[in-house]
């Protein structure tokens, strides 16, 4: 642990941290611009395929990281199809790879979230006259405390995750290196007690957001019912 | 004006299972109808068929005027509330049938079911009855031409009944159609004007209330009405 | 919903990515960066040009790779011959030799197949055979990896055929390699530079050091701009230019563990 107090004097630390969460919270946002909406729409609509959509997209929520960095990686790659964008080995190929790897999971936790809470409305607000997205949307909104669990389990993933990091962002020092590639680079250096501090502090932060949402869960389920 | 509501040789099904057996009917305007019958007797079914919120198997519903879907309102069993304040519930009923400054109008529906003061509580935890009152209010303020309650007060104690019940006569007299459904015979007799009674999802019979306590035509609702067929 | 892609924007746009827009990347191996060298010598290159040099560690056949598909500007590996062929197929410039510094035999402090100050690599590995000693091996077709196999063919091995349980192939980086070999008291193949900087080395200490066949070359190439042309051609170059310049390899001299030097410049 001798070199712990040195990495934090020189600020590396905390610049390391920053951009974990500035490309993890990144993820959660882009993935529940479209997984929320997904979701919803699943779980409110009938149509055939339905199940089996449903069923792939549990699936998916175990992707496994590596797989989906290196997917990404040959789409940004120059040689790849998006190779122009320039993107590979920047945190906005990170947040690509992250977005792909947690969108199922919160679409998967949305679409059951929602369709628990559209058994209870969808009379009431077909009575109303209120359907299709403007149900799924007005759903989406009364569970949004409940929706933080989804959210949480996708920033839960991401953050924790060092497969699709690692390929897509090269780990590179000061631009692309975040706490799990840094533990894994530490790790590879021999330094385990760095390695482990690093881990450490990775913990904590997640904690910390958990504890926070756990407790805008809690005051708002008391306020709304 | 949206009625008479017609059902012609109406009937529904499940999986195989007959839950309303074909019937036909007509709902006017004017008289507010009960749809009286035992647990289980299919009454929710009809309701639900009336409103649209079921695809009747065969026959054919229709209103006299097209449109019909926004003139009308229910009230459920269970009032369900969304998880917003009493008058969001309220403003968002207002919202989606297109009223402009939905807020106002609420609180007034509110207020209708003296629940002003508890306008910005979140509904989710009121109690029993002031949630149906909010679902009352909901319904109110759409000024429904005709206004579904599937045994509103079902599950309340008899204070909160009473007050749900004073709130529907309030409607009837402004002049919405009532079309309720209950299993209690009491509240049959000071609510309604007709009776429609079903008997294991077969339309047994149709009459004027007074008439029907009287002297029921048919074997079933006499049954019914003496205390014979158990209500659960 | 506006407000969300506001803040979206915000964090993407605060991104140290998009901040800077004078930079390079290098493709580049393991022993480079676990042995601290860039950490040490980058931030004299970018102080005196502004422009700021981006690492991708990985093995050198990874990073050679990286070059093929243009996703490096330049690459700095330890593999001549492969280097080579890299740049005849067309992908590179041309070669620069800049450095080098040697391999070492690390093992056991124990030493089960009795290697310890052995100055012939090629008679130790024998040995190892002989013994089944464990052998942790990258096979991660890194530089250091490509020298393991031409040790094994001088050795009259053919280390194909003839591995059996105790040559342990950990598919990873060098670190990682040493960690393995550590846990399990394992020969390895190392080079000199990750072992100085090297932390979790157990009972592990250096068996075999010295032989001339444990020389350790890198080598410094651009992605060739005709290829692929958003290759940045000048900057690439002044890193190449800077590197095997003498005040490059002044500082690459500069470089030590422990009063120790890593790495030896030998530009030509
Ligand atoms: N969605 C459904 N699926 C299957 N059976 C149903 C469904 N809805 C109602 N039923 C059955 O239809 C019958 C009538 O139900 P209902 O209309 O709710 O009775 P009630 O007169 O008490 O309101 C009951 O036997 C009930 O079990
Ligand atoms: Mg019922």
């Amino acid at each position: 642990m001798q070199e712990f107090p040195g990495i934090l004097a020189e600020a590396r630390l905390w610049q390391i941290v920053v951009l974990s969460l500035q490309v993890s919270l990144a993820a959660v946002a882009l993935a529940s611009l479209v997984g929320l909406p997904l979701g919803a729409a699943i779980a409110v609509s009938r149509f055939r395929g339905r199940h089996t959509l449903i069923v792939i997209l549990n699936a998916m929520m175990g992707l496994p990281p590596v797989v989906v960095g290196l997917a990404i990686y040959l789409l940004l790659s120059r040689a790849g199809p998006l190779g122009g964008a320039g993107l590979l080995f920047t945190p906005g190929a990170m947040v690509i790879a992250q977005t792909v790897l947690i969108l199922p999971i919160i679409a998967a936790l949305s679409r059951q979230a929602v369709e628990d809470a559209w058994r209870e409305y969808e009379e009431q607000l077909r009575s109303l006259g209120v359907d299709g997205i403007r149900a799924a949307l007005s759903v989406l909104w009364d569970i949004r405390f409940s929706l933080l669990t989804a959210e949480l389990a996708g920033l839960g993933r991401a953050a924790a995750e060092v497969g699709a990091v690692m390929i897509v962002g090269g780990n590179i020092d000061g631009v692309t290196r975040v706490m799990t590639t840094a533990i894994a680079l530490e790790t590879s250096k021999g330094d385990l007690p760095l390695a482990l501090g690093l881990g450490v502090v990775l913990i904590a932060i997640v904690l910390l957001l958990n504890a926070g949402a756990f407790l805008v869960k809690e005051a708002a389920q008391r306020r709304y019912g | 004006m949206i009625l008479p509501l017609k059902l012609d040789h109406v009937g529904f099904g499940i999986n195989g299972r007959t839950l309303i057996e074909p019937l036909s009917l007509e709902i006017g305007a004017g008289p507010s109808t009960i749809v009286l019958g035992a647990n289980g007797a299919g009454k929710s079914v009809l309701m639900r068929l009336m409103h649209g919120l079921l695809e009747p198997t065969c026959g054919r519903i229709s209103w006299s005027e097209a449109g019909a879907r926004r003139r009308q309102a229910m009230v459920f069993q269970r009032p369900v509330m969304l998880r917003r304040s009493a008058l969001a519930n309220v403003a968002y009923a207002l919202d989606a049938a297109g009223i402009r400054n939905p807020e106002k109008t609420a609180l007034e529906a509110l207020a209708e079911v003296g629940l002003a003061h508890l306008a910005h509580r979140p509904a989710r935890v009121l109690s029993g009855g002031e949630q149906q009152r909010v679902a009352l209010a909901r319904a109110w303020a759409l000024h429904p031409q005709v206004l579904f309650l599937d045994e509103p007060t079902a599950n309340l104690d008899p204070g909160a009944t009473h007050e749900i019940e004073n709130i529907i006569r309030a409607f009837d007299f402004s002049g919405t159609k009532i079309v309720m459904s209950t299993h209690n015979l009491g509240q049959a007799r000071r609510l309604g004007d007709e009776v429609v009674f079903l008997h294991r999802g077969r339309l047994a019979e149709r009459a004027p209330v007074a008439e029907f306590f009287r002297q029921p035509a048919s074997p079933e609702a006499a049954a019914f009405i003496k205390g014979e067929i158990p209500w659960v | 919903m506006g407000l969300i892609i506001r803040v979206l924007a915000a964090m993407l746009l605060s991104m140290p990515a998009y901040a800077q827009q004078r930079y390079i990347t290098v493709a580049s191996t393991t022993s480079t960066e676990q042995s601290g060298l860039f950490k040490y010598l980058l931030p004299i290159f970018e102080k005196k040009t502004g422009i700021q040099v981006r690492v991708v560690a990985q093995g050198t056949g990874q990073a050679l790779d990286m070059g093929r598909r243009g996703d490096a500007d330049v690459v700095f590996v330890h593999a001549k011959p492969l280097e080579e062929k890299f740049v005849a197929e067309g992908h590179g410039v041309r070669r620069f030799q800049v450095m080098y510094n040697d391999f070492i035999l690390v093992g056991p402090k124990s030493d089960p197949a009795k290697v310890s100050g052995a100055k012939d690599i090629v008679a130790a590995l024998q040995k190892i055979k002989a013994a089944q000693a464990a052998f942790a091996s990258r096979a991660d077709r890194s530089g250091t990896h490509f020298a393991e196999l031409q040790l094994w063919k001088a050795a009259g091995v053919d280390i194909e055929k003839e591995k059996g349980p105790w040559y342990k192939e950990t598919g990873s980086g060098m670190g990682q390699t040493l960690n393995t070999a550590s846990a399990m008291n394992a020969y390895a193949l190392a080079d000199r530079g990750t072992w100085l900087s090297f932390k979790n080395r157990g009972e592990l200490v250096i068996s075999a050091e010295g032989d001339k066949r444990l020389f350790n070359q890198y080598g410094v190439i651009l992605v060739n701009p005709a290829r692929h042309p958003h290759v940045k051609k000048k900057m690439g170059q002044a890193f190449i230019d800077w590197l095997i310049s003498d005040e490059g390899q002044k500082a690459i001299a500069g470089y030590k563990i422990d009063g120790e030097q890593l790495f030896f410049p030998n530009a030509r």
